[in-house]
């Protein structure tokens, strides 16, 4: 691989200093070294933040919000009972997301960060806008099964594979963020850019930001009695998402008090279905009325390629997803997490 | 489960590994865990395009980065005695070493970079930053001429039937015709193919897992015009192996130029991505089998054509029509195939070539003829059990099958099993289903040899250049020696894994256990009998004068097989002799003579429940069970193991594995472990295999069948059945994946 220069921050400002043009932050590197090694990304400069003080802790803020660092691992947050018990569908959709040794090593940050799993982002032979801005997209016409439904361009079809973007896109998540120009936050649902015509930009964060935190609202943890993350992946284990749903919802009495719905796997981008959600709200829930605000999620949705099951897949996840949220989150995480096959609470199944 | 497979000492008893110690501890050295002083790193740079040439390589910016040592390419190969293109048995593979700057295929080898360090040579293969003149390649099934191949699979017919088709399907009250594809596969075997290669002058010593020492050391010994004796190949331990390395491949002999090139060792890893093309693959099909059948199930016609594709130069032809030559009895049946060519690498053998897809089509024809003939799909299959081999009407040489169709109907409660697809569903709301299929694989011999030494010690040395890919050939090859000796398993020392022994065959084709298994029987054998000589014919002996009654040997000791007080002890013989040790030689090789009589094949049956989510269509396979018939077991924990990796590969047949091609590159655009997606261990939920006793007088002297290639086949077919019994839709193009159930 390509010589790079390796310099290890011990604080967030030395971190913030010691990046620069052609450099890349480097935490655990459970992305990162793959794209190294295949060629797909040549940093000039690695700035190992592994080792910065202060970043790997979850904290509840005094006005109940959750504080979690950007080094906080997979496995640590989605093990840490009392977070599990306000977020379980952030727990689901960690413990759903590639293996163990990976989640035992791969963080907050660079989870929010990972790249797509476009394949022909992956393979350098074929042109990318994302690698090659302006080269062309060659997955347009291509192998497509796995691209994207919604938000697309023409520039770019690509997916965003993370499963644990997608309930905190849903629970309004914060991103805070530290640079050469001090602090800022950004809401998660606004964090990650659609394609457009500059698919390489894939972030709103400034050159040399560091993602420090992502903080969930304090009313984040209302939805927690009634709460999934679904994913649908062409095998039990290790697979990314072919779609997925995170749903919250507030019940109130017979009725829908809020509803809240992320789709994964679907765009370039976590996908808020906020349409959706206010067909929900103050409705008694049926089968009919979860088809309708499936379908309101959907509504924009058109393949990009060889992809229409994924629509339809992605309506009855989400219908799937409301249907078990409305039965209840399961007094634990099941063993198949995220699972149509994990045993479903009694009641939320024909 | 209480083990019945006990047949001596050794032989039948469920030993763990004798390698599992050195393997889970790290001392077991692979191939590329070799470092001769001096090593450089060798990498390849590979084709982006499928077909057309290089016409420009930067090699100036390769080997101006730090620690580049030289770059490799048709410029500067070192020259071959011999063209790799050239065809001097049908299975001399064509290779691709640089010879010229023809592209055949994507992801060909074009350039080797050689550095002094892997990251190095990796950075300067990036930077050779080839410019081709491309053509239009074409990759797909039938895109081009369709035409009768000389011969399919390892030289066997192209046609073959027996009975009037026709008049078949005129005599049919029910007649089914159904067209089945199965998707382009890649080994992938975990470990690469890897070379460490060290010349001296025109000797050469080199560490690469190869499933034929021999065929490998005489491939080498052609191309770089040395003799055999030249050359000394070191292949301790495979990490897989699956018919890619089988033949050595072009990679590995790149290593070996490599080295000749600079003249210091080199290695050379394949990188995962890179064994998506020159390493071979299972080539994609599209079948069609048409049956005919009378009301009562009776198979009167069994038509199954074969289209497949190969490489534009080279052949070798997906045999899918040989199962239904050996399975099923019909009053007529034809096989035939059929290929076009495509700038893809030249497919190979892959565990069970031919039966593995065919085996999925022919089984899942057979679901839907039950279907409308309203039969129970087991009640089809004894219907039209094979009592003899159909076509050639030999007797089976040992058949029980009819017994693991019981035994795993038993254990699976197959009896349970409601006609009607979509009757059954979990406590959860999932679809249930139940499917069977059965499994056939021949009973192969190869030819091979093996040295057995009986030393004065009291120790045995049993020497034979067979491969253990991880089907275990260093523990039963030591059990049969044990038995074959008399000795405890520990006392005897054995030696594989290395071209300077003899000849052990192919670990291949479920035959090397059959071939070198017999010749170390054999050389043992022949050990006693030299010991059994000195010892009969010594006055001083209390076995002198017992050559008539001959003797047995057990515990190390010879005794009268007449009168068992009178033994001495083989140290004992030895020393009197004044010799350091008694050696013999043994060949193991299939009885000509019973080959031509009897078919020889192992059998099996195979039952399937699978999960399907309603709306989603996600499936999963919740449990297996299989049944198998396969001669004498050597070992039934390792046979066990080797039953289960073939049942989830047809698995991963059934719904997983496909290489995903870009049909306007000719590129596989999932070429690594993430995206190529093979079960892992939460889609393998419960598997178990029961082992069906039989005893076979005719394959060979030990009665052993092979084991490593039979569990895909049935399996396949009968999760394909299991889906649709559980869903009602009939999926016939494989992998069966989710958004196929969505409708």
């Amino acid at each position: 691989m390509k010589n790079f220069d390796y310099v290890r921050a011990g604080s967030v400002a030395e971190a913030v200093a010691a990046h620069g043009a052609g450099a890349a932050y480097l935490a655990s590197g459970t992305n990162l070294l793959d794209l190294m090694k295949g060629g797909i990304t040549r940093p000039e400069r690695l700035v190992d933040i592994s080792r910065v003080s202060g970043l790997d802790a979850v904290e509840t803020l005094p006005d109940g919000a959750v504080r979690i660092g950007a080094l906080v691992r997979n496995a640590t947050l989605a093990h840490d009972p009392a977070f599990a018990k306000s977020y379980p569908a952030v727990a689901e959709a960690l413990l759903s997301g590639a293996s163990a040794q990976l989640r035992n090593a791969a963080t907050t940050a660079g989870n929010v960060l990972q790249r797509t799993r476009c394949q022909y982002f992956y393979d350098t032979a074929s042109a990318c806008n994302k690698r090659d801005p302006g080269a062309g997209c060659e997955a347009l016409g291509g192998a497509t099964r796995t691209h994207a439904v919604l938000g697309w361009s023409e520039h770019c079809i690509a997916t965003h594979p993370s499963d644990f973007c997608v309930p905190l896109a849903a629970l309004d998540a914060i991103v805070e963020i530290e640079g050469p120009a001090g602090r800022r936050a950004i809401p998660l649902a606004d964090f990650h850019r659609l394609p457009g015509d500059t698919p390489e930009r894939e972030t709103e964060l400034a050159p040399g930001e560091l993602i420090v935190a992502v903080r969930l609202p304090p009313d984040a943890k209302k939805f927690a009695a009634h709460s999934r993350y679904l994913k649908v992946r062409e095998r039990t284990s290790y697979a990314f998402a072919l779609v997925s749903a995170a749903v919250g919802l507030t019940l109130d009495g017979d009725r829908i008090g809020q509803a809240r719905i992320a789709l994964g796997s679907v765009a370039l981008k976590p996908w808020r279905a906020r349409e959706a959600e206010s067909l929900l709200a103050d409705q008694v829930p049926s089968p009919a009325l979860f088809a309708k605000a499936a379908d309101a999620a959907l509504a924009g949705a058109t393949p990009s390629g060889d992809n229409a099951a994924k629509i339809e897949l992605a309506r009855r996840i989400v219908v799937r997803a409301l249907t078990l949220a409305q039965a209840g989150t399961p007094a634990r995480i099941p063993a198949l997490p995220a699972s149509p096959f994990a045993a479903a609470p009694s009641g939320a199944r024909p | 489960m209480t083990e019945r497979m006990r047949h001596g000492a050794s032989i039948g008893q469920p030993l763990t590994r004798r390698d599992g110690p050195a393997k889970v501890t790290g001392a077991a050295r692979y191939s590329a865990d070799f470092h001769p002083g001096g090593m450089l790193h060798a990498v390849m740079a590979v084709s982006a395009i499928a077909r057309g040439r290089v016409t420009h390589l930067d090699v100036a910016a390769a080997k101006a980065h730090p620690g580049v040592v030289d770059v490799m390419s048709p410029e500067n190969a070192p020259a071959l005695a011999k063209s790799p293109d050239e065809k001097d048995n049908p299975f001399a593979f064509r290779l691709d070493l640089l010879q010229n700057g023809n592209v055949r295929y994507a992801n060909q080898p074009i350039a080797v970079v050689i550095a002094e360090t892997l990251e190095a040579a990796t950075e300067g293969a990036a930077l050779l930053n080839p410019r081709y003149e491309a053509e239009t390649p074409s990759v797909e099934l039938g895109g081009e001429t369709i035409f009768t191949p000389d011969s399919v699979g390892a030289g066997s017919p192209t046609q073959e039937g027996s009975g009037d088709i026709e008049a078949g399907f005129a005599s049919a009250g029910t007649r089914m015709e159904a067209t089945y594809e199965t998707a382009a596969q890649y080994h992938n075997a975990l470990e690469p193919h890897t070379s460490v290669a060290q010349w001296d002058g025109d000797r050469l010593t080199l560490h690469t897992p190869t499933q034929a020492l021999w065929i490998a050391k005489g491939r080498l010994a052609g191309l770089f015009g040395i003799p055999q004796e030249n050359i000394h190949i070191v292949s301790h331990y495979l990490g897989g192996g699956f018919g890619s390395k089988g033949f050595i491949s072009s990679p590995q002999i790149l290593g070996i130029m490599a080295a000749k090139l600079v003249g210091r060792p080199v290695k050379l890893v394949t990188r995962r991505e890179q064994m998506f093309g020159s390493v071979g693959h299972r080539a994609a099909t599209r079948q069609t089998l048409k049956l005919g059948a009378k009301a009562d199930g009776t198979l009167t016609a069994l038509d199954h054509h074969t289209l497949t594709l190969t490489s534009r130069h080279d052949d070798f032809v997906e045999a899918c029509g040989l199962i239904a030559r050996h399975l099923y009895a019909s009053e007529a049946i034809a096989t035939t195939h059929a290929v076009s060519r495509a700038d893809i690498g030249t497919p190979i053998f892959m565990r069970a070539p031919g039966e593995a897809s065919g085996s999925v089509a022919v089984e899942s024809a057979l679901d839907e003829l039950a279907l409308q003939l309203d039969m129970d799909p087991l009640e089809l299959r004894l219907k039209n059990y094979a009592e003899v081999e159909p076509i050639t009407h030999r007797p089976f040489s040992s058949k029980a099958l009819r017994e693991c169709y019981a035994q795993g109907a038993e254990r699976f409660g197959w009896s349970k099993r409601p006609r009607q697809p979509r009757q059954m569903r979990d406590e959860n709301g999932l679809r249930v289903g139940w499917g069977m299929g059965t499994a056939t694989y021949p009973a192969g011999m190869m030819q091979g040899e093996a040295r057995a030494t009986i030393r004065a010690d009291g120790t045995a040395l049993v020497e034979t250049a067979a491969q253990d890919m991880g089907q275990g050939a260093w523990t039963v090859l030591a059990q049969i020696a044990a038995d074959g000796i008399g000795l405890d398993g520990d006392r005897v020392e054995l030696r594989i894994g290395d071209s300077d022994l003899p000849n052990g065959g192919l670990a291949g084709g479920s035959t090397g256990t059959a071939t070198s298994g017999s010749a170390v029987h054999a050389a043992t054998q022949g050990a006693l009998a030299a010991l059994e000589d000195l010892a009969v014919n010594d006055r001083a002996s209390p076995l002198y004068g017992a050559g008539n009654a001959g003797t047995v040997a057990e515990g190390g000791r010879l005794a009268r097989r007449d009168d068992p007080t009178r033994s001495e002890s083989f140290s004992d013989i030895l020393a009197r002799a004044g010799k350091d040790s008694v050696e013999a030689k043994g060949t193991g090789a299939g009885d000509p003579a019973s080959r031509k009589t009897y078919a020889m094949h192992a059998h099996g049956a195979v039952y399937a429940e699978v999960k399907v989510d309603p709306d989603l269509g996600q499936i999963r396979v919740t449990r297996l069970v299989g049944a198998f018939a396969a001669g004498r077991i050597v070992n039934p924990r390792l046979v066990r193991s080797q039953y289960y990796g073939g049942m989830i590969w047809g698995v991963s047949l059934a719904l997983h594995e496909h290489a995903v091609l870009d049909t306007r590159s000719g590129r596989v655009m999932n070429p690594n472990l993430a995206e190529y997606h093979v079960p892992v261990n939460a889609d393998v939920p419960s598997l178990e295999a029961i082992l069906v006793e039989e005893h076979d007088p005719h394959v060979n002297p030990l009665g052993i069948k092979g084991v490593g290639e039979i569990g895909i086949t049935g399996t396949a077919g009968a999760i394909a059945n299991a889906v649709w019994h559980a869903t009602g839709t009939r999926v016939r193009d494989f992998p069966i994946t989710l958004d196929k159930l969505l409708g």
